[in-house]
């Protein structure tokens, strides 16, 4: 029988997987869309299409190069063999590594629609008043964009909350490292235990219901203070 | 009159005759065995199957909902009891088609002394089928906890969803040893095994059962009875399971 103590672990996991990995793609997304806004590059429509990939692709694609690319002939396994490991399959950071490749686009794609909603005229007089570019990008170009980081972060967070197929082909299943919320579910369900599979899919309903409603609700706020 | 006789003979000729489709749930560790076992079937019978392979716990639960199988072959007797009990599958239709046998398996061509690895410790992952649905999980957790290392080797194990994914956490290299089923790696000339001992865990005895959604297939009928044919068991020692008329109940 399934103790009900067993239900933290997956919760508090599946938090601290999306808290950081929401994180992790705001800081290399934000640049990544700047560029993609700004850039006159040849190479800019072949990275956005990259960076989109991890949208249509079947998890089971990105598990499957992940498998390969975190086990011991890949580069997750030099890098784990830094810190005494042989493969970051089966591991947090694994997850974490595929969670960022996996919700990238849902944090690129907002921030640079705003980045491009924003035009060039901003920075222009920002310039004219004496501003540096990195001084404008922060003070004038991120408080603008406003509307669309919140709508990364919260969809970067969501989708990560929700990621299933990945996890389920590089987590391996541990107690407290790599079982989420997800697999937890799975497996209370191909068990029969539907008791706790219930409390934990109710609050994931819920859960997805008062983000979605709010993140409306914070829309129509930006649109009505224009931004 | 004559012609009506004619017809209906030539009607039930025809039933008879007539190719039939047999979904099968079959347990993981079974799946090469049973692959060649259905086309052996098929050219037999001229029935066309369909197998579906999953954990024996995912099968039962799958079952359990009415999944459109009309014969099981799980990896243990425990499950096909429960559909018997459960009315979904048929009375007087269990009987056990083999006896599984586990192995430690490893890419490494040194699996010398297994004992020594598994004591020694020297690696960062051991694969193991989810106990909770895979029969095999819990044959290697018995292993592990006969030879009084499960505690110490605990913190190492990561969970395969049935056999063949433990055994891709392997072969992938992701972990360095895995507990799988003989039948995986008796026809690979790939990396080492090791037979565990029969003493370190209790039989893996594996149930076929009729359905009760194959009440009415013939080739349901047919195919429960072609598992116990020489040519089948034939098939399946030849994976390196234990035959049933040998390692009775």
């Amino acid at each position: 029988m399934p103790e009900y103590a067993d239900l933290w672990s997956p919760i508090r996991l599946t938090l601290e997987l999306a808290g950081i990995t929401t994180i992790i793609l705001l800081l290399i997304g934000t640049p990544i869309a700047w560029w993609l806004s700004r850039s006159n590059s040849k190479w800019k429509d072949i990275i956005a299409v990259i960076v989109t990939l991890p949208l249509v692709l079947p998890p089971t694609v990105i598990g499957f190069y992940l498998l390969i690319a975190l086990g011991p002939q890949g580069p997750g396994g030099w890098i784990a063999s830094i810190f005494g490991g042989r493969s970051l399959a089966f591991t947090f950071e694994g997850l974490v590594v595929g969670s960022v490749i996996y919700s990238l686009p849902f944090v690129v794609q907002p921030i640079r629609n705003s980045f491009d909603a924003m035009g060039s005229r901003p920075l222009e007089v920002a310039a004219t008043l004496g501003a540096s570019p990195w001084n404008a990008f922060w003070t004038v170009a991120v408080p603008l964009a406003r509307p669309g980081f919140l709508t990364g972060t919260i969809l970067g967070f969501t989708h990560t909350i929700g990621e299933f197929g990945v996890v389920l082909m590089i987590g391996g299943n541990i107690m407290g490292e790599t079982k989420v919320l997800s697999i937890a579910i799975y497996d209370y369900v191909e068990t029969l235990y539907w008791a706790p599979a219930h409390i934990l899919s109710a609050g994931m309903l819920l859960f997805s219901f008062v983000i979605i409603f709010s993140m409306m609700k914070m829309e129509r706020y930006f649109r009505q203070t224009g931004k | 009159m004559k012609l009506l006789i004619f017809i209906f003979v030539w009607l039930n000729i025809t039933a008879t005759l007539s190719a039939k489709e047999l979904r099968v749930a079959v347990a993981t560790n079974f799946m090469e065995a049973a692959k060649e076992i259905s086309k052996a079937f098929e050219k037999n019978t001229e029935h066309t199957t369909l197998l579906s392979f999953g954990s024996t716990g995912q099968l039962y639960t799958q079952i359990s909902q009415h999944a459109p199988f009309e014969v099981f072959l799980a990896a243990d007797q425990e499950r096909p009891k429960k559909t018997v009990k459960e009315d979904f599958a048929v009375q007087g239709s269990r009987f056990t088609y083999a006896s599984g046998k586990i192995v430690l398996f490893s890419l490494n061509q040194t699996l010398i002394n297994p004992k020594i690895t598994l004591e020694q410790g020297n690696f960062t992952k051991i694969a193991i089928a989810n106990p909770i649905t895979a029969p095999y999980g819990v044959a290697a957790i018995q292993v592990m906890k006969n030879l009084k290392l499960y505690k110490y080797l605990k913190s190492k194990i990561v969970y395969g969803n049935n056999v063949a994914q433990t055994y891709q956490f392997v072969h992938t290299e992701n972990a360095e040893l895995g507990f799988i089923a003989l039948s995986q790696t008796i026809k690979s000339s790939v990396g080492s095994h090791w037979v565990v001992p029969k003493e370190l865990y209790s039989n893996i005895y594996q149930d076929a059962v009729l359905l009760k959604q194959g009440i009415n297939n013939p080739a349901a009928y047919e195919f429960l009875e072609f598992l116990k044919g020489p040519e089948a068991t034939n098939i399946i020692a030849q994976y390196g399971y234990g035959i049933s008329s040998d390692e009775k109940i």
